[in-house]
C-alpha cells in the first residue's frame, strides 16, 4: 500500500506542452509513472514524450480514463485549471504552480472540497509513491520504497530529508509536499490520517514552517489519532517576524505562527521534534530501531 | 506588499467610504503650509511602512502652521523600527464621538476572507485579539457570493450601534471587504472608524497590504510601492526573481529552495552562528542566477563568511558546481565559503569543486559548524 497515487494512477498533465511541463512529463514516463494525458488549449494532436495531448480535460478524460491531473500552468491560469479539472471528474489534482493569488485559492478551495475531489498544493513539489507513480517535480532517483511516510510545506528541504533517509536505509511508502501557501487544498492533517490509516506506513516524518497554524491543529489531530511513530521538524526558528521567508505562506503575524509554539504543540503531542533538518533521519532510524 | 497609510485612505475614500483626507508634506516648509490650508488644529502622521507609529512619537497634534512646521521636523527624519519618516501627513484634528475598529483578512484556517469589527477601536488589535478575544465580532465571507448584507449589520448590532449608525457602518463594513477583494489585499483595515462631532462615520487611519502574488493583475498599486521603505538588496533581489530578507547576523546564506534556507539559517543559529540573510536563489540554480545571489549575499559589509548550501534535484550538481566557479571566478571572494553540494551527480560536482581548491562539505550540520568556526576566525 501508499497513499493517493499507485500503479493504478493515470496521470493527465495540464500545461503539457509549456517548458516545465513538458521536461516534467519527461521526468515523470522516464520514472514509470503511467502518464495518460496532455492538455493545452489548441494543441490536440501533439505528442510529448509519446503522451497524446487534448485541447480540454474533459476530452482527455473522456479518451483516456485520466484519474489524476497535475498542473504546470502559469499563475494567472492556475485557478481556471483546476476548475477545469475539478468539472471533468477528476478527484485528484495536484497543482505545482508558484504565485497563485491568494484570493483565488479561496474560491478554488471550497469549490473543489465541495465537488469531493482532493487539490493538493499549490506551490507545492507534488508526491511519489516510490518504485511506483512520480506526480511531480521531485528527483525521483533519491527514493527509495520503504515503511516511512513523509508530509512536508516545502520542496528542496523534503529531498534533503527523503535523501537523508534513503541512505539511513529508511525507505518512504509515499512522500507529499502539500505546498507552501497560506491556502492549500490538503493540510497535515488529511495527509496524517491517510499514513495512519495506511498499512504500509510505520512511521511518519512530518516537516512544517512558521506562518499559520496548520501544525498546531496537526498536533491536536496527532494526540487523538495518530498511533505511529511521528518525527518532526519546522523551519524558520530564525525568521523573523512579519518577513515573508520565500514561501508566501511562511510569514510570523501578530504573534501567530513561530516555529517555537509549532515545536511545542507537536512535542506536546509525542512527536519528537529535531533540532535541525539534519537530525531528523538520525531520529527516525533510532525510533525504527526500537 | 506594503502601501502608505495615505494611499490606503484614497483607496477607501475610491470605495465610498468617508475619509480624513490630508495633505502628504515631504518637509517642514509644506507641512506648515498644509496646516495653513486646513485651519486650526491639525494632526500629523508619520508615514513609514510600520506599525506603532503612535508610541514612536509619529503622530503628534500640532496648533496652527508654526506649531506644525516645528511638530513636522521633529518627526521627519526620525527611524521607526528600522523604517526612516520621509514624509508626514497632515490633517484636521477630529473630534470624536465613538471609535472601533473595521478589518479584512485572510482567514487562512477558514480558508477564506473574514471581517472582524471590535468596540475597542483606536487600539493594537492584536493586543485585543490575545488579551480579549470575546471582543472582537466576525463574518466570514461566503466563498463565491461575498459578504451579505445581513453579516454587515450583525456586526453593527454586536457592536452595540443603533438607528442610523447601523446602515452607516453596514454599508462602510460592505465597502472594506469590496476594495479587499477588488484590490487582492491580504489587510484592509480601518482603525479607527469613528463617528465624529457631527455624528458622521470616518475613517481615520487606514491600512492595506496586497498579495505580492497578484500584482500581475494589480498594476495600479505597484505605481503604489515606496521602494526608500524597502531594503535596497531586497529590491535587486525581488527584480531578478530571488527571495532575499536581510537579517541581522554575519553569516551570508545562499540556499536554493524557501524550506531549505530557512533550515539552513537554524543550522547555523543551531551552531552559534547569527545569519545575515535568508537567501532562496531558486530551485533549479543556474550560474547567471548563483552569480546574482552570491552578489547579493556580499554586497552586505557585515559578512564575515558565507555558507553555500545547494540541493541537485532535477539541476545536476555538476552544472551547479560549473556555475558556482563561473561566479567566484567573476567576483572578488574576500570572505571564507563553505560549500554543501548534493543531490543528482554530485560526486561530479564535488570533484569540480575539490579540483578548484574549495572543500565541499557532505553533511548539513557540518557546514554549519565550519561556516560559524570560519566567520569567528574571520571576526
Amino acid at each position: 500500500m501508499s497513499i493517493l497515487v499507485n500503479n493504478q494512477t493515470r496521470l493527465l498533465v495540464q500545461g503539457i506542452t509549456g517548458r516545465e511541463g513538458s521536461f516534467h512529463t519527461g521526468q515523470m514516463v522516464e520514472y514509470g509513472t503511467n502518464v495518460v494525458a496532455g492538455v493545452t488549449p489548441g494543441g490536440l494532436g501533439k505528442d510529448v514524450h509519446g503522451v497524446p495531448v487534448f485541447n480540454t480535460v474533459s476530452d482527455a478524460v473522456e479518451k483516456t480514463d485520466a484519474n489524476t491531473s497535475i498542473i504546470y500552468v502559469p499563475a494567472p491560469f492556475a485557478a481556471d485549471a483546476i476548475y477545469e479539472a475539478t468539472d471533468a471528474g477528476i478527484k485528484l489534482i495536484i497543482c505545482i504552480t508558484e504565485g497563485v493569488p491568494t484570493l483565488d485559492m479561496v474560491g478554488v478551495y471550497h469549490y473543489v472540497k465541495q465537488a469531493g475531489a482532493r487539490l493538493i498544493g499549490p506551490n507545492c513539489p507534488g508526491l511519489i509513491t516510490p518504485g511506483e507513480a512520480k506526480v511531480g517535480i521531485m528527483p525521483g532517483y533519491i527514493h527509495d520504497r520503504g515503511p516511512v511516510g513523509l508530509v512536508s510545506r516545502s520542496g528542496t528541504l523534503t529531498y534533503e530529508v527523503v535523501n537523508a533517509l534513503t541512505q539511513a536505509g529508511l525507505g518512504q511508502s509515499s512522500a507529499v509536499g502539500i505546498g507552501g501557501d497560506p491556502i492549500i487544498g490538503t493540510n497535515f492533517i488529511d495527509v496524517l490520517d491517510l499514513f495512519q490509516n495506511d498499512p504500509e506506513t510505520e512511521a511518519i516524518v512530518m516537516i512544517g514552517e512558521i506562518g499559520g497554524s496548520d501544525e498546531e491543529q496537526a498536533a491536536e489531530f496527532i494526540k487523538n489519532n495518530v498511533t505511529k511513530p511521528m518525527v518532526g521538524f519546522i523551519a524558520g526558528q530564525t525568521a523573523p517576524p512579519g518577513k515573508r521567508m520565500g514561501h508566501a505562506g511562511a510569514i510570523i503575524s501578530g504573534g501567530e505562527g513561530t516555529a517555537a509554539a509549532k515545536i511545542k504543540a507537536l512535542e506536546a503531542a509525542g512527536v519528537k521534534v529535531a533540532d535541525t533538518a539534519a537530525g531528523v533521519a538520525d531520529i527516525m532510524a533510532q525510533q525504527m530501531k526500537r | 506588499m506594503n502601501i502608505h497609510e495615505y494611499q490606503a485612505a484614497e483607496i477607501l475614500q475610491q470605495y465610498g467610504i468617508p475619509i480624513n483626507a490630508g495633505i502628504v508634506c515631504d518637509s517642514a516648509d509644506a507641512a506648515a503650509d498644509a496646516a495653513q490650508k486646513i485651519g486650526g488644529k491639525v494632526v500629523i502622521k508619520a508615514q513609514v511602512h510600520s506599525g506603532g507609529r503612535g508610541k514612536a512619537g509619529g503622530v503628534k497634534l500640532a496648533e496652527g502652521p508654526d506649531d506644525a512646521r516645528k511638530v513636522a521636523s521633529e518627526i521627519l527624519g526620525i527611524d521607526i523600527s528600522g523604517h526612516i519618516v520621509n514624509m508626514v501627513l497632515v490633517a484636521p484634528a477630529v473630534d470624536i464621538q465613538r471609535e472601533v475598529y473595521l478589518g479584512a483578512v485572510i482567514d487562512r484556517d477558514g480558508r477564506g476572507v473574514t471581517v472582524m469589527a471590535s468596540a475597542e477601536g483606536g487600539v493594537d488589535i492584536e493586543e485585543v485579539a490575545r488579551d480579549t478575544p470575546e471582543k472582537i465580532h466576525t463574518e466570514t465571507a461566503h466563498p463565491h457570493l461575498g459578504l451579505r448584507d445581513y453579516q454587515c449589520r450583525r456586526l453593527a448590532f454586536k457592536l452595540g450601534l443603533e438607528g442610523k449608525q447601523v446602515g452607516g457602518f453596514a454599508k462602510i463594513a460592505k465597502a472594506v471587504f469590496k476594495a479587499f477583494t477588488e484590490k487582492d489585499a491580504g489587510l484592509c483595515e480601518i482603525n479607527p472608524l469613528i463617528i465624529n462631532g457631527d455624528g458622521e462615520w470616518q475613517a481615520i487611519d487606514s491600512k492595506i497590504t496586497i498579495d505580492d502574488n497578484a500584482l500581475y493583475r494589480q498594476k495600479a498599486a505597484e505605481e503604489l510601492r515606496d521602494l526608500r521603505e524597502e531594503n535596497e538588496i531586497e529590491v535587486q533581489a525581488r527584480a531578478h526573481g530571488i527571495s532575499f530578507v536581510k537579517l541581522d547576523g554575519n553569516i551570508g546564506c545562499m540556499v536554493n529552495g524557501a524550506g531549505l534556507s530557512m533550515a539552513t539559517m537554524d543550522a547555523v543559529k543551531f551552531q552559534g552562528g547569527e545569519p545575515a540573510n535568508f537567501l532562496d536563489v531558486g530551485g533549479g540554480a543556474s550560474a547567471d542566477q548563483v552569480t546574482l545571489a552570491l552578489n547579493l549575499v556580499l554586497a552586505e559589509p557585515d559578512v564575515k563568511a558565507v555558507l553555500i548550501n545547494i540541493f541537485g534535484g532535477i539541476t545536476r550538481c555538476d552544472v551547479v558546481a560549473q556555475g558556482l566557479l563561473e561566479a567566484m571566478g567573476k567576483i572578488d571572494v574576500k570572505v571564507p565559503f563553505v560549500i554543501r553540494l548534493i543531490g543528482t551527480n554530485q560526486a561530479e560536482g564535488q570533484k569540480l569543486l575539490a579540483d578548484a581548491g574549495i572543500t565541499v562539505v557532505e553533511r548539513m550540520d557540518e557546514a554549519a559548524k565550519q561556516v560559524v568556526a570560519a566567520a569567528e576566525g574571520a571576526a
